[in-house]
């Protein structure tokens, strides 16, 4: 073989060996760390695999926040006014987490199916829901107008 | 009338375009060189009413007109006049405009800096740019008319902007990251250019080249804007989220940090050809790839404005006529000019070569990982989200695997160089950095932070690698005096650009690594110990603004019996909207910052307060402009002055290469 041909022979097993530890390393990154979204619908009809983390989407009930007084724990239930899934949450929430208000969260589910969130993310103004949300309220909304305005 | 003018004034523009994307390449094809002239002139006629037109929304906005209907969404009587401008491009048709207004402000630089080329290839990158603006006129004027009218229900008041938005990092951000964006159209245009023509050599490279690098440093500028403002901005004093919007301004700037490097390889060697074009074709692909995920209402985000479908199939056709035809141009043209391989395995063509493979797979993963949500989604398979674990778990490595060779990059030889030379210059510099990476974190922290090290170890090999350069240019211990004229700002660039990579590395690990956060309840008098700093909560009170009432709470920083700041972080409500937003408080220095945020009145007079250390942040943002401000010193360098047609054919002919 000449020179450049082993070079570049070379060139082509070092590319393609690399290649594919990259994209089998990747695939495996993707595996673990995808987070499946859910609706409280789905949540409360056992969908969700045991031990899984997971998103959840949804409006905040009105009347469901709880503060606990001397820490910063936070309860309350998110509802697609179908079906509804408690969270509890400890930490600062967003500034336009409110009752009524469409929220993402994501945890895992404890023995007694309160979602233990990790994070609570809100919309980022007052016309605009993620589009999760607005997927999972779609034909449950209990008000006559739509959900929202976009 | 204002708007009517503005209005007209972008349809006008758009006849201009037309015209450009036509008759140039119609004169290329013919050789007529009557049409080939047009092209700058047509080309100046778009940049004069798309900036008519641009002015003209700046004045409805100033002047309070709200029976625009873009002013009355978005901005406010209340709002100070620098936010009524910047809310121009604080939702989707005004940005728009602003991308449009930025498209013909590159092509007018086009014609006005390129006396020196062939006109048939002005006439050609300028006609492509043509087609772009064409594209980009045709969707605002179709389905994003930024001068559509409210009548005759004028509104009273306007909407207001988005208190997020409300803000100086938004009057530069957009602006510095369309800059880049858009600025990737220029060598796409060159490269398909350059396709037509036939014409793929060493001097077509050194056309390109500046405008590459310019568009990759207001993009780099652009980003690093972007995440300061998250930082600050959003409340959380984090600095990069993977968010989806985000990674769509990362992959062109991936892809473009290939094609920097790879064009320097196909001006000085001629090789790479093919390839580099393929990367222009990439690079500004994904900028509009970007502008689709973020304006078709696809994504979850701040930046995406509320957006209907029908936009969003707009961009989508226009994504695949562009991405398909130049594809299909390349695969007609590319194989007849393919260079030959005329280097070896050790050379700075192939260490410039592992630059490349390691930013393509970058780009590749991040845009796995930003459409993989989208796909499943639209072939119902489930709604998923990606998260920074899995960026992180891959990127990161890439990045640590591409510094060993960034170093010796720039003192490497074209061609053929040899490994025992490399080491011979190496060998000193990279055993002082070991020690100093060893010694370092023990000199400054208590424990032994291995991730710490290696940031030391990497970071500090790039930089001993530019000085090294620095130091042999300079000629030091030759004893003929200094070679001060061997600093070219082409060298000067790429060292302080190759500095700022290294800032950025040390800033993101030392502030993973060691940041500390706390969130509590405080109430008046409350103190609290946080990174060797006492915070304690003096006084809460509250103020009203402009446009908003606001609650303050003053924290008395001190360190031993060292007064160190009095930080007022504020919670703010906006009388338009009733939004509520957290103004972060922060105190910043080289080697720390101290973040203070407000989360919510818990019980009477106590806040949740989130209260952070965050070691070294700041060298991600000096990295970042260091990176940028390089990529715009490179343009200054002599031989891009130099451009005469004669020249550059000389050039080429004498390295063999020509055509």
């Amino acid at each position: 073989m000449k020179a450049h041909r082993r070079n570049r022979l070379g060139l082509i097993l070092f590319i393609s060996l690399g290649l594919s530890v990259t994209i089998g390393l990747t695939l495996y990154a993707l595996s673990q760390n995808i987070n499946m979204f859910f609706t409280p619908s789905q949540v409360a009809g056992g969908e969700v695999p045991k031990g899984q983390h997971f998103r959840i989407g949804g409006m905040v009930k009105d009347g469901s926040i709880a503060r606990e007084d001397d820490s910063l724990s936070v309860n309350f239930v998110t509802t697609d006014f179908i079906s509804e899934v408690p969270i509890h949450y400890v930490g600062i929430l967003p500034d336009l987490f409110a009752e009524g208000e469409g929220i993402v969260a994501e945890g895992r589910l404890d023995e007694q199916g309160v979602l233990i969130a990790t994070q609570v993310l809100a919309k980022h103004d007052e016309n605009y829901m993620p589009p999760e949300v607005a997927a999972a309220l779609e034909g449950n909304t209990p008000r006559s107008a739509a959900p929202y305005q976009p | 009338m204002i708007p009517e003018i503005g209005h007209l004034a972008l349809i006008i523009a758009f006849v201009f375009a037309m015209g450009l994307a036509v008759i140039p390449m119609w004169g290329a094809v013919r050789g007529n060189s009557a049409a080939l002239n047009l092209a700058p002139t047509l080309a100046m006629g778009v940049l004069l009413f798309v900036g008519i037109a641009f002015a003209m929304l700046a004045v409805s906005f100033l002047k309070d007109d709200f029976s625009v209907a873009v002013v009355a969404a978005n901005s406010n009587s209340l709002l100070p006049a620098i936010f009524k401008f910047s809310a121009l491009w604080g939702n989707h048709e005004g940005s728009l405009l602003l991308w449009v207004l930025i498209l013909s402000g590159w092509m007018a630089a086009v014609s006005w800096f390129s006396h020196g080329l062939p006109s048939v290839m002005v006439a050609r990158v300028l006609s492509v740019m043509g087609m772009i603006a064409v594209g980009f006129l045709a969707f605002s004027l179709l389905t994003s008319n930024p001068f559509e009218r409210l009548l005759p229900n004028i509104p009273l008041d306007g909407n207001d902007l988005n208190p997020l938005l409300q803000d100086p990092g938004l009057i530069i951000h957009p602006p510095l990251l369309y800059m880049g964006y858009v600025g990737l159209s220029v060598p796409f245009a060159f490269a398909i250019a350059a396709l037509l023509g036939g014409r793929l050599d060493a001097s077509w490279a050194r056309w390109s080249r500046p405008w590459t690098n310019v568009a990759w440093g207001f993009l780099s500028l652009g980003i690093m804007l972007g995440s300061w403002w998250a930082y600050y901005e959003l409340g959380w004093g984090g600095w990069w989220f993977w968010d989806p919007v985000e990674n769509a301004s990362f992959m062109p700037w991936l892809m473009g940090t290939a094609l920097v490097h790879s064009l320097a390889v196909t001006e000085k060697r001629g090789v790479f050809r093919a390839w580099t074009v393929l990367l222009a074709i990439f690079a500004f692909s994904l900028s509009l790839l970007g502008t689709f995920l973020v304006r078709s209402g696809v994504l979850t985000s701040v930046h995406a404005f509320a957006s209907d479908p029908e936009r969003g199939l707009f961009i989508l056709i226009f994504l695949a006529l562009v991405i398909g035809g130049s594809l299909l141009l390349y695969a007609l043209r590319a194989p007849t000019v393919a260079s030959r391989i005329n280097y070896t395995a050790v050379s700075r063509e192939s260490l410039l070569m592992v630059n490349n493979l390691v930013f393509t797979v970058s780009t590749i993963i991040v845009l796995l990982g930003t459409l993989f949500p989208l796909v499943m989604d639209a072939f119902s398979l489930g709604k998923y989200s990606v998260g920074p674990p899995y960026f992180n778990a891959v990127f990161v490595p890439l990045m640590a695997l591409v510094m060993p060779f960034m170093a010796v990059g720039p003192l490497s030889r074209w061609r053929e160089d040899s490994a025992a030379r490399w080491l011979h210059e190496l060998l000193v510099p990279g055993a002082v950095v070991v020690v100093f990476a060893l010694a370092l974190p023990l000199l400054f922290g208590a424990r032994f932070n291995v991730w710490i090290a290696l940031a030391v170890l990497l970071s500090g090999w790039v930089a001993i690698g530019v000085l090294k350069d620095l130091w042999r240019r300079l000629g030091v211990g030759s004893g003929y005096g200094l070679r001060w004229q061997t600093l070219t700002p082409s060298f000067l660039g790429m060292a302080t650009a190759h500095l700022g990579f290294a800032s950025v590395v040390m800033g993101a690990v030392v502030v993973t690594q060691l940041n500390e956060e706390r969130d509590l309840l405080m109430k008046v008098g409350d103190v609290e110990f946080l990174g060797g700093y006492r915070f304690e909560l003096t006084a809460l009170s509250r103020q009203a603004g402009p446009n908003y009432m606001a609650d303050q709470a003053v924290f008395e920083i001190t360190q031993g019996d060292k007064a160190i700041a009095t930080l007022v972080p504020e919670k703010r409500r906006y009388f338009a909207s009733g939004q509520m937003m957290t103004e972060a408080a922060i105190d910043g220095s080289v080697w720390r910052d101290l973040y203070i945020a407000l989360g919510e009145p818990v019980e009477e007079g106590a806040w949740a307060v989130r209260l952070q250390f965050k070691p070294m942040v700041r060298w991600l943002w000096l990295g970042g402009a260091l990176i940028g401000l390089g990529a715009l010193l490179t343009v200054a360098d002599r031989r891009y002055r130099r451009q005469s047609t004669s020249q550059s054919a000389a050039i080429a002919e004498a390295t063999g290469l020509a055509g």
